[in-house]
């Protein structure tokens, strides 16, 4: 636990990353000062951008002693402002799953990498993000721990496939192969608490190791403090489940 | 949510944005998460020229409500025109 007098200290700098197409790829990355070793994470960011929220939430993680990194994950749609950007994807329908899914590999595996990494590394996404994090966990092997901030879109339905999304991440909660934390309010219309009974009927079926924490009186994007979704007493108690869930499987 | 709701359409005319008056050639409209407007869902409007890359855009984000009375006074006006 910390205590006043402990030295604390951190990097924080945009780096780039391999990603599995060839393109070098930006990433923020966060770390605690030392020799470690520290256990990783990968942020997956939001909709609305590779923004300052994604950046402080990057630099949170390493105040927690992570290694954490955050792929611009709209990287191959130009440079601007990051609003400017975001609304080119949106334009755009999005980025493809497919692509989604070999960034964060390629970020887990730049983690792993590195001398002061403990070999356990998690990945956390919330909004599009936390559809993103399911994804990959269900995808790829070698992640230790998920965390799905109201991820919209796990459960879809037929008519809202297309192909940069071809398949709902529900149906991939067979390749889960870690454990799921999944933080929801239930004013949210995506995930509706419906949806989310689904996506935990599924893990329940399946016999996934997960826990999923539903919230009242928030909606999308509570922990979010500087948007009017911000709901602070549920958003530190959101937090405290965060770090507590990633401690106990990251070590 | 991330509502992937978005519309599109060729457009001919002008914008103004922070470096000035440039030529705009299409209007991205979406009904998603809006990025300054104090809403959980907003009606986006993206006047861009998508060749001069992300930051040629004009943006504005409304309510729904907003959106609405919008569309009819813009046929109210083109209308007044026309008679």
């Amino acid at each position: 636990m910390y205590e006043t007098n402990m030295y604390e200290g951190m990097l924080a700098e945009t780096v780039t990353v391999a990603a599995p197409d060839g393109v070098a790829i930006n990433a923020y990355f966060a770390r605690p000062l030392g020799p470690g070793p520290f256990p990783g994470v990968v942020l997956m960011h939001h909709m609305p951008a590779w923004d300052e929220w994604y950046k402080e939430a990057t630099r949170k993680m390493a105040h927690h002693g992570y290694l954490a990194i955050c792929p611009d994950l709209y990287h191959r749609a130009g440079s601007g402002a990051p609003d400017d950007v975001a609304a080119k994807v949106r334009s755009e329908g999005g980025i493809a799953d497919d692509q989604v899914v070999g960034d964060a590999e390629a970020c887990m595996k730049l983690l792993r990498s590195l001398p002061y990494c403990s070999g356990k590394v998690g990945i956390l996404g919330s909004c599009s993000g936390g559809r993103h994090a399911c994804l990959a966990a269900c995808r790829t092997p070698g992640w230790d721990a998920i965390v799905d901030l109201w991820g919209g879109g796990v459960v879809m339905e037929e008519k809202d496939l297309r192909p940069k999304r071809p398949v709902a991440p529900i149906d991939y909660s067979d390749g889960l192969n870690c454990p799921l934390l999944g933080i929801f309010g239930d004013e949210d219309r995506a995930p509706t608490p419906d949806q989310v009974a689904q996506h935990e009927a599924e893990l329940k079926r399946l016999g996934k190791d997960y826990e999923f924490h539903m919230y009242a009186g928030a909606g999308h994007g509570f922990f979010y403090h500087d948007r009017p979704a911000y709901r602070q007493q549920q958003a530190v108690e959101g937090w405290a489940k965060v770090f507590d869930f990633l401690n106990r499987q990251l070590g | 949510m991330c509502t992937g709701i978005v519309e599109s359409t060729a457009i001919s005319g002008s914008g103004k944005g922070p470096q000035g008056w440039f030529a705009v050639n299409r209007a991205n409209v979406a009904y998603d998460h809006p990025f300054h407007a104090p809403l959980e869902h907003a009606l986006t409007i993206d006047f861009v020229d998508e060749s001069k890359g992300p930051g040629a855009r004009v943006a504005v984000e409304l309510s729904r409500d907003s959106a609405e009375r919008l569309v009819e006074v813009i046929r109210a006006a083109l209308a007044r025109d026309e008679s």
